[in-house]
């Protein structure tokens, strides 16, 4: 039978300075959860470049929209939601960064990240019409 | 730690050495500025010593493409130099490594500009 996962959730404000400050959670949280130094690391450039996405993109810089960043520790997983008050995007509008037409584009690498460092990312619509970014870290048997 | 730059001429090459992070908010405003700083000198080649970079994001990154785009724009090259794994490993996942070169010795990057 399997325990009800640890839940930690974190409200932040639409600073630039919410980015690192979630990072550091979330290297945090990766290493109470038992991932190893590298895997510490991915996770947290994983949530630095969703709540940078977040930031700039979801909540537009508007500090009176918030970020909530929640963690759930399963067994298996580390579970990490990004929920932002913008009006949302669907994954398969993202273009790939590494086709030849967007190679010199200043932006638009942060999915492609996150994608390559978690073991699987989604991106859902939120009560509120913002976007819902899930993302999970399993645990290497 | 947050970022800090260096800047060395050597003959015709303009050698910035670079520590810390370069994200949104630390460093990637700064990396910008110094090479449209120094391309407006006249300066056509650089080569960007990440030695001391720890940490890039994917803002970071697009600084560096926005800094070829510059360079290249004016006629000029750029060069990566000293990558650790870590940004090694951005490159490659991002395929930017196909757009840069990429050196790992100063002597190597120097001699690979075309006069």
């Amino acid at each position: 039978m399997s325990s009800k996962p640890q839940r930690i959730e974190v409200v932040l404000e639409t600073l630039i300075e919410s980015i690192a400050l979630a990072e550091t959670v979330g290297m945090r949280v990766a290493a109470e959860a038992g991932f190893g130094d590298d895997d510490q690391y991915k996770i947290g450039l994983a949530v630095h470049e969703g709540v940078m996405n977040a930031f700039q993109y979801g909540n537009e810089q508007r500090r009176e929209r918030k970020i909530h960043l929640t963690f759930e520790l399963h067994e298996d997983r580390l579970v990490i939601q990004v929920v932002d008050q913008g009006s949302g995007f669907r994954m398969e509008d993202v273009p790939d960064p590494r086709d030849d037409e967007n190679m010199l584009e200043d932006s638009g690498r942060g999915v492609l990240l996150m994608k390559a460092f978690m073991d699987e990312v989604d991106v859902l619509s939120s009560d509120s019409g913002g976007a819902k970014l899930v993302m999970a870290k399993l645990h290497k048997k | 730690m947050s970022f800090k730059a260096s800047v060395r001429d050597i003959g015709d090459v303009t050698v910035i050495d670079m520590d810390g992070r370069i994200t949104l908010g630390e460093g990637s405003d700064l990396l910008r500025d110094l090479v449209h700083q120094y391309l407006g000198k006249g300066r056509r080649k650089i080569v960007l010593n990440l030695a001391g970079i720890t940490y890039i994001d994917s803002t970071g990154l697009g600084e560096l493409v926005s800094g070829y785009r510059m360079v290249k724009s004016e006629g000029g090259e750029i060069k990566l130099l000293n990558l650790n794994k870590k940004v090694s490993d951005l490159l490659q996942i991002t395929k930017l490594y196909t757009v840069f070169d990429i050196h790992r010795q100063e002597a190597e990057a120097m001699a690979s500009f075309h006069t």
